[in-house]
C-alpha cells in the first residue's frame, strides 16, 4: 500500500464523493429552507439515470439526456410538491413520510419499467479514456464529473449569493416569518429550491451512472452516504454538503477499498464524531 | 357499563378470541399472520414508548429489532446459543447494547436532528448487515435458525408459536403499560411535552430519554427474536429503513401514545401487506400510497378515526383530521398539548 494506493483512492474518492454532493446538496437546501427531510432525493437520482440511458439508446446525447432526465425528476417532484408537500411544513414528521411513499412509489415504477437487471451506463465517447500518470490510471470521466460538480456548486453558491432570489431564500431559512412580513414571496422561494433540489439529483443519475450503474436498490445504498454528508456538513448548510461530501466520498472510498466488507461502517466514524464534538455538524447551525 | 368496565370486558374477551382462534379451525395462513401481528406489535410498541411518551421518533427502530433477529442467527449457527431462554437473553441484551451505543450518537441533537441521525443510523447497520457477507451473510441472509422448545412445551408447529408469541405480547404490553404509569413514565412524558421544563425541575433530560431509547431497544430486540424464530431465517430486509417506516406507520396508525392501538396498526399493516402481495406484483407502489393516506387522513390513528366516523355515521359533523402536526416544529409529538409550541 503505497503512495499510488491513497492517490488512487483520494482520487476515486473525490469522484464520488462530487456525485453525493449532487444528491445532497438539494436535500440540506430543502431541509434548511423547508424542514422537509426528502427522502426521495435519491429516488430521484435512481430515476434520472434510467430516463437518461433509455434516452441515450436512442441516440440523444448524453449531456441532453441527463439534462431531461433532470427535468422528469424535477417536473415529477414539483407535481407532488405542489398537490401533497406544501401543505406541510412545520410538520416534518409527516412530509418525510410522504416523500417515503413517494420514493416506494417511484422505485417500483422503476422495477415495473426498467426490470430489476442492473443496467451499467458508459460515458460519452470522448471522456472514456484513462489518463496514466506513471502507474497510476484515472478514468477522464471522473474527473469530468468532479468538474460538473464543481461547476454545479459555483451556479449554486453564485445564485444564492448573488441573486435576488438568493436573497430571498437566504432571508427565508434565517427568519420565515419575518420574511414574509417585509414582503418576501417564501412560498416561491420554496418551489424553487424544490425544484432545484429535484432537477440536480435527477440530473446527477445520468452522470454518476458511469459510476454506480444503474439498478433497484441502488438509491437505497445511497440514502446512507447522503444522510451522513448532510449530518457532517451541517443540515441546512450548502457549504456543509461540498465538505462533508468531499469527506464521506473519500471515507467511503477508503473503507471499501481497506475493509470491504464494512465500508459502511467507516462512515459510522465521521458521523460519530461530529455528533461527539460538533453535534450542529460542520457548517450547520443548532436547529 | 362505565368505561372502565368496558374495557376490562373489551381487553378479557379480546383474550379470550386470540386464545381460541387456533381451536376455532382458523386456517393455518391466518394463524401465522396473527403470529405476525403479535411480533409486530411488540416492536410497534416499543416505538410508541420513544415516538408517543418520549417525544423521541426513531427511525432506527427496524435496526434495533434487526439486531435481535441477527443475534439469533449468529449465536446459533457459530456459537450454537439455542435453548429458549439464552437466545431470547442474547437478543434483548444485544438490541440493548445497540441503543445504548445509538443513544451516545443521536441524543446529542433532538427533534428533527434526531429523525436525521437515526436514519443513517440504521442505514448504517442495514449496510453492515448487507455488506458483512462473512458474518451475516450479506443479501442472501442467515437460513437454518430452529426454534427451540418453550420450556416443556414444543413450538415447532405453528399453532403452538402462535401461542408463544401472544404470551410475549401480553407481557411485554403489561410491561409497558405499568412502565408508562410508573413514576418513570411521568417524567418521561414531561420531557416530550416541555424538555426545558423538565432540565428547569433538575430531571436529567438526556439520562431519561437514553433509557427510554434502551427500554425501547429491549423490546424491539424481544420481536427481533420471535421474528427471526417465526421466519427461521434472517436477512438485511428486517432492519432496512423500509422496515422501520412500516413500524413507524403502525405507530401512526394505531394512534401514537396509546400502546393498545400499536395491535391495531400492526394488524393493519400485516394483513394489508400480505393481502397486497398476494394480489398484485405492484404491492410496493400501493404501500407508498398507503403512506400517503395514513399520514394525511389519519394522523390520529384509528383509535381516533373510528369514532369520528362512527359519529359522522349518526349524523354528527365532526372533522375527521385532526388538525395538528405529526410533529411539532420544535420536536414534541401531535398529541402534546399546545404549551409544547412555546418552546421553540
Amino acid at each position: 500500500m503505497g503512495l499510488q494506493f491513497y492517490l488512487q483512492n483520494a482520487l476515486g474518492g473525490l469522484a464520488y464523493g462530487s456525485l453525493l454532493f449532487l444528491i445532497a446538496s438539494g436535500l440540506t437546501l430543502i431541509f434548511g429552507l423547508m424542514r422537509i427531510i426528502n427522502l426521495a432525493q435519491t429516488a430521484f437520482y435512481l430515476l434520472g439515470a434510467y430516463v437518461g440511458l433509455t434516452l441515450v439508446a436512442h441516440g440523444t446525447n448524453f449531456w441532453l439526456a441527463s439534462a431531461a432526465g433532470g427535468v422528469v425528476t424535477m417536473t415529477l417532484g414539483l407535481a407532488v410538491y405542489s398537490a401533497f408537500l406544501h401543505r406541510y411544513h412545520a410538520d416534518p414528521l409527516t412530509s418525510l413520510l410522504l416523500t417515503l411513499g413517494f420514493a416506494l412509489i417511484m422505485d417500483d415504477a422503476v422495477l415495473a419499467i426498467w426490470g430489476g437487471d442492473p443496467h451499467s451506463i458508459s460515458p460519452p465517447p470522448f471522456l472514456s479514456a484513462s489518463l496514466q500518470f506513471g502507474t497510476l490510471v484515472f478514468p477522464e470521466y471522473w474527473l469530468a464529473v468532479i468538474a460538473i460538480s464543481f461547476l454545479v456548486a459555483v451556479v449554486l453558491f453564485v445564485a444564492l449569493q448573488r441573486t435576488m432570489l438568493g436573497v430571498m431564500i437566504r432571508a427565508s431559512v434565517d427568519d420565515e416569518e419575518m420574511a414574509r412580513g417585509v414582503g418576501v414571496d417564501v412560498n416561491r422561494a420554496f418551489f424553487v429550491v424544490f425544484a432545484a433540489g429535484a432537477f440536480i439529483a435527477g440530473m446527477g443519475g445520468l452522470l454518476g451512472g458511469p459510476i454506480t450503474s444503474a439498478y433497484p436498490g441502488l438509491d437505497g445504498e445511497l440514502t446512507p452516504l447522503a444522510f451522513a454528508v448532510v449530518i457532517v456538513g451541517g443540515m441546512g448548510s450548502l457549504s456543509g454538503a461540498l465538505i462533508g461530501s468531499l469527506i464521506i466520498g473519500l471515507v467511503n472510498a477508503f473503507g471499501k477499498a481497506l475493509f470491504p466488507e464494512l465500508s459502511y461502517f467507516t462512515i459510522f466514524v465521521p458521523v460519530a464524531l461530529i455528533m461527539a464534538f460538533r453535534p450542529q455538524g460542520l457548517f450547520g447551525r443548532t436547529l | 357499563l362505565s368505561l372502565r368496565r368496558r374495557w376490562t370486558v373489551a381487553v378479557v374477551a379480546g383474550l379470550v378470541v386470540a386464545l381460541l382462534l387456533p381451536k376455532l379451525g382458523v386456517p393455518t395462513f391466518y394463524i401465522s399472520l396473527l403470529t405476525q401481528t403479535w411480533i409486530f406489535a411488540i416492536v410497534a410498541m416499543s416505538l410508541d414508548l420513544l415516538v408517543g411518551f418520549t417525544g423521541l421518533v426513531n427511525f432506527s427502530q427496524a435496526a434495533l429489532f434487526g439486531v435481535g433477529a441477527y443475534a439469533v442467527a449468529i449465536g446459533a449457527t457459530r456459537f450454537h446459543v439455542t435453548a429458549f431462554v439464552p437466545v431470547v437473553a442474547l437478543g434483548i441484551v444485544s438490541a440493548i447494547v445497540t441503543a445504548a451505543i445509538f443513544g451516545l450518537v443521536a441524543l446529542r441533537s433532538e427533534g428533527v436532528g434526531f429523525i436525521i441521525i437515526t436514519i443513517a443510523l440504521n442505514e448504517i447497520v442495514w449496510g453492515l448487515a448487507y455488506q458483512w457477507v462473512s458474518v451475516s451473510g450479506g443479501d442472501n441472509g442467515i437460513t437454518g435458525i430452529v426454534r427451540p422448545p418453550a420450556g416443556p412445551f414444543d413450538v415447532s408447529a405453528n399453532t403452538g408459536y402462535y401461542y408463544v408469541c401472544l404470551a410475549f405480547f401480553v407481557v411485554a404490553l403489561l410491561l409497558l403499560l405499568v412502565l408508562v404509569r410508573s413514576p418513570f413514565g411521568l417524567v418521561l412524558k414531561g420531557v416530550r411535552e416541555t424538555p426545558r421544563r423538565m432540565r428547569a425541575l433538575g430531571y436529567n433530560v438526556w439520562l431519561y430519554r437514553y433509557l427510554a431509547l434502551m427500554i425501547s431497544g429491549g423490546f424491539a430486540g424481544l420481536a427481533g427474536v420471535l421474528f427471526a424464530w417465526y421466519n427461521q431465517f434472517v436477512g438485511p430486509v428486517a432492519l432496512s429503513l423500509d422496515q422501520s417506516t412500516q413500524i413507524l406507520i403502525m405507530v401512526i396508525l394505531g394512534g401514537i401514545g396509546t400502546l393498545y392501538g400499536q395491535v391495531l396498526g400492526a394488524f393493519v399493516v400485516v394483513f394489508l401487506s400480505n393481502e397486497l402481495s398476494a394480489v398484485t406484483q405492484r404491492w410496493e407502489m400501493v404501500l407508498g400510497v398507503v403512506y400517503f393516506v395514513v399520514v394525511m387522513y389519519a394522523p390520529g390513528g384509528l383509535v381516533v378515526l373510528i369514532p369520528r366516523v362512527w359519529a359522522r355515521l349518526r349524523g354528527k359533523r365532526t372533522a375527521l383530521v385532526p388538525h395538528e402536526p405529526l410533529l411539532a416544529a420544535g420536536g414534541a409529538v401531535a398529541n402534546a398539548p399546545a404549551e409544547a409550541a412555546e418552546e421553540s
